[in-house]
């Protein structure tokens, strides 16, 4: 079996590239080939799956060393995997949710040109993932690490056409960079403090190093996993990822990408473990995040950006709980898992309603979709109930531990992060309710699309191009598919994993597990996240619901326009971080000019000078050689006489 | 008299020569006054001879009149070549690598 | 050995000339001149090396120095131009200066490595001499010094060879012949028939003098081309006039004296016939003038 964990990954690395080099010629089944190998990978890691279910616990562990990559004296880096519970759930999320996304993209990509390339793009991405979490050492890592940042670039800038997609892309890749910068610095003091990148050794060894290094390692990986999660600072490429295609975004947000940084955290449990101040770190920024990404998800108008904040909140839950150590590494994945399906099935919601509605992303602009798309609008209505923890669904299993585990660090710092989550939670219920109830309910705010044998309708002077109009429609089975199949485990997940905590006897072995002192009973927390739950989903009832919605937003709050500016982190960024730098490099580069280039041009300067003035005696002048010979001469005259002399 | 008056003759003389050849651009008279100045080494060879009583002085003053013609054949035909190219016999002319 | 009273005098007047001519092929702006003094002070030199007993080289001094290689300057002056007078004004910025201390300094420097020296007589050559003087360097020569002297063979073979190679002009083309020059000079259509000769026969017959027009302007032409660009044309037309001018009132004089009949025919006679002053052939508009207004009178 150890061999096809390389087969895991190679599947749609083959994919990625058969279909990028195989050029035109692949174009009409360019497409299938993806699938198929994204089926091909999910297959591989079903059977593997059913492999170690059959194994005792202990035993569950496979590794695979395919070849030395790098073996130069005492540094040695391998190419090889490691195939526990963890990266068992990771591959099996990536492959499952990734081969949905797959099949939906046909659909959604039907019309496109460069259909191949973007299957050939998405099968990248999912080998890009896949050795990230197969990868037994961090070297290895990094490098699916570094392909998950390419991958995205080239599908956040597929239509890169468009300025806004291209500038994406770019922003995505730059601020990755800067959390790489993190990791890959991580690794670097890794290496120099064990002497090896393999897991197994590092963390065998973590507790002999000292308490800094450690927690300056934990930090490092933290700004790493909040460069590739999105979280709080470097979480301002999200939300103009949503410039790609829909279904790269449900693939960057619920199967791939964002989930990297809470499996890099997961991972590194035993370092966390071993430094507390990081560990509160990685707690403080999921707790932030949760809320930035909260806050600007109540504010957007842009469907898929609301969605993002969403996936910035949740992802925030996630690290949060990752934060919290072994009480929370169970369910930071957990929710991973099960918010890989409700975020998969909202986002392609969302394509499909877009798709529907002539690519308009405007909520304000929707409105009574229900009865024109009702797949989408069941499939979307089990993942937004999922999202918002409603009872028995999956994010109701997942979030109400988080919540719980949150409470159950104790001490001033558990009752803030349980705050900080429970509050999340109401904040969730309001936004996508909001959402929810702007596309499905209420009357409908957008121009139909005239009937072909009809005059067009619209008012006199005002010229409207039929085809500009929206005519919403269901998506064709290959879209709707995907969407009832992650609904389904929308619906299901969290419940199955939670009877008799499978799951938590599942991962146990990996990531350990604690359950704390919870100051307050699982009954409690329940009941009061299902109070907030109803005052958030009742406030945006009443506020969307039952009052119209107009159709161009409202001047709102301050709060409100700082949230819909994405709370002012571009301004940020630009501000501090893009003036700041300018002033230093023109600083640096006016030190260069007068400091560096002075000495150097100086020195150049009176070279040429003393050059210029030495030139003037070889005039050319016989007469002005005889002189200097004739001086010569009498030097030798006289310094014949001196020695005499002397 | 004095048998140092021959050589401070021959060294006025080659003063007097080597002023010239700095002075003058006619390539002719440069050349002349490098004559002198050789004129002026086989006085003072002359002289030595006398003082010390043998003959090597005089030898040497008979092989620099033979480099001396050497000189001024392969000279003089140099000053003619280039007068031929120019029209000039000035050395100053002769500043360039190139015409 | 000491010098006699008669050597001291000689070395004083000579020594004196000797600087002369030397500061003289400095100073002299026309080259020539400065061959001469050069060759002045040559001779001077042949005289000291007698004086010093070195007969065989003070001979070797007239008839090597003085008579070859000065003539060969003298050519080599003649080939470049004999009164093409050098400019003394200096051109290179500090060359005077520089070069005057610089010659001012190595000369005291000499002068007083010189008075430092302490040398009161000759040791003489009597000795040296005593087999003869030629017989003495000969023997040098082809004992001591034969290799230096085979040397400076090869060194004179060398030298006229390069002399040669120097000046020898390879021709690279067949020369024309004189029927195609012709036949060029017609095509061009440039002065066909031979260049006026210079010269005004009869009074001047130098090449520096142009033949005159029937204007009794100077033909240019007729002068060398070389003496043309160098300016060095002397212009005699205004000399025949006066000539002419002189004779007529001679002529007059005379007629004046002898009556008014003889006139006319002594003054044609004297214009037929004048070979010393009338120019004839070169000259026939004066020519022929003189006897038309001697015949009008």
């Amino acid at each position: 079996m150890d061999h096809l964990i390389g087969a895991l990954v190679g599947a749609p690395l083959l994919g990625a590239g058969v279909l990028l080099a195989g050029g035109r010629r692949l174009d009409r089944a360019g497409h299938w080939i993806g699938c198929l190998l994204a089926a091909v990978s999910f297959a591989l890691g079903a059977a593997l799956f059913a492999d170690m279910l059959g194994k005792p616990t202990g035993q569950r562990t496979l590794t695979s060393h395919l070849f030395s990559w790098v073996p130069v004296g005492g540094f040695r880096a391998d190419v090889a995997f490691q195939l526990d519970q963890l990266s068992m759930t990771f591959v099996l999320l990536i492959t499952g949710v990734g081969t949905l996304i797959h099949i939906y993209s046909v659909g959604y990509m039907a019309h496109d040109e460069n259909r191949r390339r973007f299957f050939g793009y998405l099968n990248l991405f999912l080998a890009a993932m896949l050795l990230l979490v197969l990868a037994n050492n961090y070297l290895l890592l990094y490098a699916g690490w570094e392909g998950v940042g390419l991958a995205s670039y080239l599908l956040i800038g597929f239509w890169q056409h468009k300025p806004s997609a291209a500038t994406a892309a770019k922003k995505a890749f730059i601020v990755n960079r800067v959390g790489d910068m993190g990791l890959s610095i991580a690794i670097m003091v890794l290496f120099t403090t064990f002497g090896t990148f393999s897991f197994a050794p590092v963390f065998a060894h973590a507790t002999s190093a000292s308490q800094a290094k450690l927690t300056v390692v934990g930090l490092l990986l933290l700004l790493g996993a909040c460069g590739k999660s999105a979280q709080v600072p470097l979480q301002s490429w999200l939300g103009d990822a949503m410039e790609g295609p829909t279904p790269v975004s449900a693939l960057i947000h619920a199967a791939t990408m964002v989930t990297a940084g809470v499996y890099l955290v997961t991972r590194s449990g035993v370092i966390f473990n071993a430094a507390p101040t990081a560990q509160l770190a990685v707690c403080v920024v999921g707790a932030v995040t949760l809320m930035f990404g909260a806050i600007v998800g109540c504010a957007k108008d842009d469907i898929k950006k609301a969605l993002a904040g969403s996936t910035m909140s949740q992802i925030g839950y996630m690290m949060l709980a990752a934060g919290l150590g072994p009480i929370g590494y169970v369910f930071a994945i957990m929710h991973l898992v099960t918010h890989g399906f409700f975020k998969a099935g909202l986002f392609l919601g969302a394509g499909s309603v877009m798709h529907g509605m002539n690519d308009e992303v405007d909520m304000r602009k929707y409105g009574g979709l229900r009865g024109y798309m009702p797949i989408t609008y069941v499939t979307f209505g089990l993942g937004y109930l999922a999202i918002i923890g409603f009872p028995g669904l999956s994010g109701f299993w997942s979030k109400d531990k988080i919540i719980e585990a949150a409470f159950a660090k104790g001490g001033t710092e558990g009752w803030i992060l349980g705050g900080v989550a429970l509050l999340g939670a109401g904040i969730t219920a309001y936004y996508m309710t909001r959402v929810m109830v702007m596309t499905f309910f209420g009357e409908r705010r957008w121009q139909p699309a005239p009937e072909p044998d009809t005059a067009p309708s619209v008012e006199p002077g005002i010229e409207v191009h039929p085809g500009d109009l929206p005519h919403p429609h269901e998506s064709p089975k290959v879209m709707t598919i995907p969407m009832i199949v992650l609904a389904v485990g929308s619906v299901f997940a969290g419940g199955l994993f939670s009877i008799n905590s499978a799951f938590v006897k599942w991962l146990q072995p990996v990531t350990g597990h604690s359950e704390g002192h919870s100051p307050v009973t699982t009954g409690e927390v329940t009941a009061a996240t299902l109070v907030v739950l109803a005052v958030g989903v009742a406030l945006a009832w009443a506020q969307y619901g039952r009052a119209p919605v107009p159709v161009t937003a409202p001047r709102g709050s301050l709060l409100t326009r700082a949230a819909r500016r994405d709370l002012l982190q571009d301004d940020f960024n630009h501000v501090v971080l893009v003036r700041g730098g300018e002033h230093l490099t023109r600083s640096l580069v006016y030190l260069d000019h007068s400091l560096v280039d002075g000495a150097v041009n100086g020195t150049a300067a009176s070279v040429g000078g003393l050059s210029a003035r030495l030139r003037q005696v070889q005039n050319g002048y016989v007469r002005s050689y005889a002189v200097s010979m004739l001086g010569g001469t009498a030097v030798l005259v006289a310094a014949t006489l001196l020695m005499r002399a002397v | 008299m004095n048998p140092i008056n021959y050589l401070y003759l021959s060294a006025l003389l080659f003063t007097i020569g080597g002023a010239g050849v700095l002075f003058r651009r006619n390539a002719i008279i440069v050349f002349m006054c490098v004559e002198l100045m050789l004129n002026a080494c086989n006085l003072a060879f002359v002289t030595f001879a006398r003082l010390h009583g043998n003959l090597d002085g005089q030898i040497f003053a008979f092989f620099t009149m033979v480099v001396a013609a050497a000189e001024v054949v392969v000279g003089l035909a140099i000053i003619v070549t280039f007068f031929r190219s120019r029209h000039s016999a000035s050395v100053d002319d002769a500043s360039l690598m190139k015409l | 050995m000491t010098t006699s009273t008669g050597e001291a005098v000689e070395f004083w007047l000579l020594a004196t000339v000797a600087v002369l001519g030397a500061l003289g092929t400095v100073a002299m702006r026309k080259a020539v001149h400065s061959a001469l003094s050069l060759a002045g002070t040559m001779i001077v030199l042949a005289v000291f090396y007698l004086a010093n007993g070195a007969y065989f080289l003070g001979v070797v001094q007239i008839v090597v120095y003085t008579g070859a290689i000065m003539m060969l300057f003298l050519f080599v002056v003649m080939v470049v131009g004999i009164t093409a007078a050098d400019s003394l004004r200096e051109t290179i910025r500090g060359q005077r200066w520089l070069a005057a201390l610089v010659g001012l300094g190595f000369g005291v420097l000499l002068i007083a490595g010189l008075g430092n020296a302490s040398v009161h007589a000759f040791t003489g050559l009597g000795q040296a001499n005593s087999g003869g003087n030629v017989e003495g360097l000969a023997k040098l020569i082809f004992t001591t010094y034969v290799w230096a002297f085979e040397i400076t063979g090869a060194l004179l073979i060398t030298a006229a060879v390069g002399a040669m190679v120097l000046t020898h002009r390879e021709r690279t083309e067949r020369a024309a012949t004189q029927r195609e020059l012709a036949e060029r000079r017609v095509r061009e259509g440039a002065q066909v028939p031979p260049l006026p000769a210079p010269g005004v026969y009869a009074r001047h017959n130098a090449v520096d003098i142009p033949g005159l027009l029937p204007d009794g302007t100077p033909a240019e032409l007729s002068v060398n081309k070389t003496l043309r660009s160098r300016g060095q044309i002397r212009d005699v037309s205004g000399e025949a006039l006066e000539d002419l001018k002189a004779l007529e009132q001679r002529a007059e004089d005379h007629a004046e004296g002898k009556g008014t009949e003889g006139a006319a025919n002594s003054g044609a006679g004297s214009g037929g016939r004048g070979a010393p002053s009338g120019g004839t052939g070169a000259e026939p508009p004066n020519n022929s003038a003189t006897p038309a207004n001697g015949a009008a009178r």
